[in-house]
């Protein structure tokens, strides 16, 4: 009797203890993750006077959106979330249109070389820009291509096309093969039976690997910077780095700020969305290596 | 057996026609630069030659070997990926491990657990460099606020602390990469395994050596060999934060390549440290790619 009632309060304790600690851990990786993103949202809202008080004045005394009035007053803005939008869905489109044939390719249809070609498309993934832009920047100024989207898309559709190939290739490989025995059965030949019936099947497919190539071009920076110079070109990451070294004297905190969250928003907007689709993507084309 | 000839025959052709524009592209924006870095390296082509190639053979990869801006980039890229990388490892397998508990609003907090990794590198970069700053940076507000420090820290001026600022920020960024990787690695292994663990006698600690790590062994190998590459190669976060500075202590050897190209038109050169990067890269990829397979083959041979 007396046994049995002093094990019963100990272990409740113990599963409190837990829970404790996970609620813990919990809230840390929240404010981890989105502290720093949090301040750069604060600050974009805040007055001069407030950003550079000392001690730092944690929420805006006074709230303003003259940072970002700014950023569209006095700079292209509009025309840089422009040239980073059209280039991203540009070659996201494209590294979809070229990878997914050639995932299906891999996948399903036995060519000769298969498996080099696999293996370099896995080791192209690993290769940084920075041993990319010297040969590109020579191909671009032969062709007179700097300063113009292409410069952009080509490069972006390339670097987006092994993960393109990896995820949709895994995605295939998932699919019964009966469906395509039984569309040739039916007298369709391959290419009648890849547009109308494996593709509408494949849209989602695309539409996980299109957002990862999406975040993917929007984020680049190496080829952006060197390929493209006049400021009507400049894509976001790149626009907003320069923000700082325009004027020596005086940093503006402020506008940096307001860009900051303006270039990132786009991108929170599709995790909060996608959030299933970016994970089963991310794991499906790096497992798969 | 000719009709089974004609049809593999036309599937041949089928797959070489969709897998096509795919290896052009791939030939065009991979291959051709390395193959170009390869030739150019061995020319000079700098304001000496006044930008035109001139044929001197191992000329540049002899001058690399006692160039010490490149060795010491070299190190400086060794410390911060092997620092990095390990911190990211040890902290994305602890997130992993939380999110892969059950708790009310679990979903939410796996997306907030994302961002870090869908932002640009660039605009974290001057997040982070507003938090490091050395009057108005929340971090030496917080310091100053504890008693820990009594002045301002000039985090991005000085080398040791520029380093540390990198380090932080790229964990930041890319630890979520490694999370998703190690979570959907956890989700892989079957609650049996620990139950019958358990009814061994084992405590937890005990289940995640023996249990956990051991099956999450090839995630985390995926995890570090996709990390080690990026990181080796970190450009954005660098080049924007401090870009390079102070005074080359956070010179990784990107921005070595990117100077040696961009600023000093010293193409020749430029080719040489790309060429070497190149090889640098393939030989760890080739190491641990190794060290996966072998580990994959003991994995089986145990189920």
């Amino acid at each position: 009797m007396t046994v049995i009632t002093q094990e019963r309060p100990k272990k409740e304790i113990k599963i409190s203890w837990k829970k404790i600690f996970l609620f813990i851990a919990i809230i840390l990786v929240l404010l981890f993750c989105l502290a720093p993103v949090l301040w750069q949202l604060l600050t974009s809202f805040k007055v001069n006077e407030d950003i550079s008080a000392v001690p730092t004045v944690y929420f805006p005394t006074r709230f303003t959106l003259a940072h970002y009035i700014e950023l569209f007053d006095r700079r292209p803005f509009l025309r840089y979330i422009f040239n980073s939008a059209f280039v991203s869905i540009t070659s996201t489109l494209l590294a979809l249109a070229i990878g997914a044939p050639a995932a299906y390719t891999l996948a399903r249809l036995n060519i000769r070389g298969e498996r080099p070609i696999l293996a370099s498309v896995l080791i192209v993934t690993l290769f940084p820009g920075i041993l990319l832009f010297l040969g590109l920047l020579e191909i671009i100024q032969k062709l007179g291509l700097a300063n113009n989207y292409l410069a952009l898309i080509i490069p972006y559709t390339a670097i987006n096309l092994p993960l393109t190939i990896l995820v949709l290739r895994s995605f295939f490989e998932q699919l019964p093969k009966d469906l395509e025995d039984a569309a040739k059965v039916d007298g369709y030949n391959t290419w009648q039976m890849l547009i109308q019936i494996l593709l509408p099947m494949t849209v989602p497919a695309l539409v996980t690997t299109g957002i990862l190539t999406f975040i993917a071009a929007w984020n680049e920076f190496i080829f952006a910077l060197t390929f493209m110079t006049q400021e009507n070109m400049k894509t976001i990451p790149v626009a907003a780095a320069q923000l700082g070294g325009a004027s020596a004297f005086e940093i503006p905190y402020g506008p940096i700020a307001a860009a900051t969250v303006l270039g990132t928003l786009p991108l929170v907007l599709l995790v909060l969305f996608f959030q299933r689709k970016i994970v089963q993507g991310l794991t499906a084309g790096a497992v798969k290596g | 057996m000719t009709k089974l000839d004609t049809i593999k025959s036309r599937e041949q052709r089928t797959g070489w026609i969709l897998i096509l524009p795919a290896l052009i592209l791939l030939l065009f924006v991979y291959g051709y630069p390395i193959a170009r870095a390869l030739w150019l390296s061995l020319f000079t082509q700098n304001l000496g030659t006044e930008l035109k190639p001139v044929f001197s053979g191992l000329d540049n990869y002899i001058r690399m070997a006692g160039d010490g801006r490149f060795w010491q980039s070299f190190w400086i890229t060794s410390v911060f990926t092997v620092v990095a990388v390990l911190l990211e490892l040890l902290l994305g397998l602890g997130i992993a491990l939380v999110l892969n508990e059950r708790f009310r609003g679990r979903s939410l907090v796996r997306t907030a657990a994302i961002i870090p990794w869908a932002l640009p590198t660039a605009l974290i970069a001057l997040a982070w460099a507003w938090i490091f700053n050395d009057q108005f940076g929340i971090v030496n507000d917080i310091l100053l606020r504890l008693g820990l420090i009594k002045t301002g820290i000039n985090w991005l001026g000085d080398p040791n602390l520029a380093m540390v600022s990198v380090i932080i920020a790229d964990v930041w960024k890319t630890t979520p990469f490694i999370s998703i990787l190690l979570l959907a690695g956890l989700q892989s292994i079957s609650p049996d395994l620990y139950e019958a663990h358990a009814i061994d006698g084992a405590t937890p600690w005990q289940s995640f050596y023996k249990i956990t790590l051991p099956l999450l062994m090839p995630q985390i190998l995926i995890a570090l060999l996709f990390r080690f590459a990026q990181s080796f190669g970190v450009f954005d976060l660098i080049s924007v934060m401090t870009g390079g500075g102070p005074g080359g202590a956070t010179e990784v050897v990107s921005l070595y390549i990117y100077a040696t190209v961009m600023r000093y038109l010293d193409f020749g050169y430029g080719s040489a440290l790309v060429v070497v990067t190149f090889l640098l890269l393939i030989l760890a990829v080739a190491i641990a790619s190794f060290l996966l397979s072998k580990i994959r083959k003991r994995l089986s041979g145990v189920a």
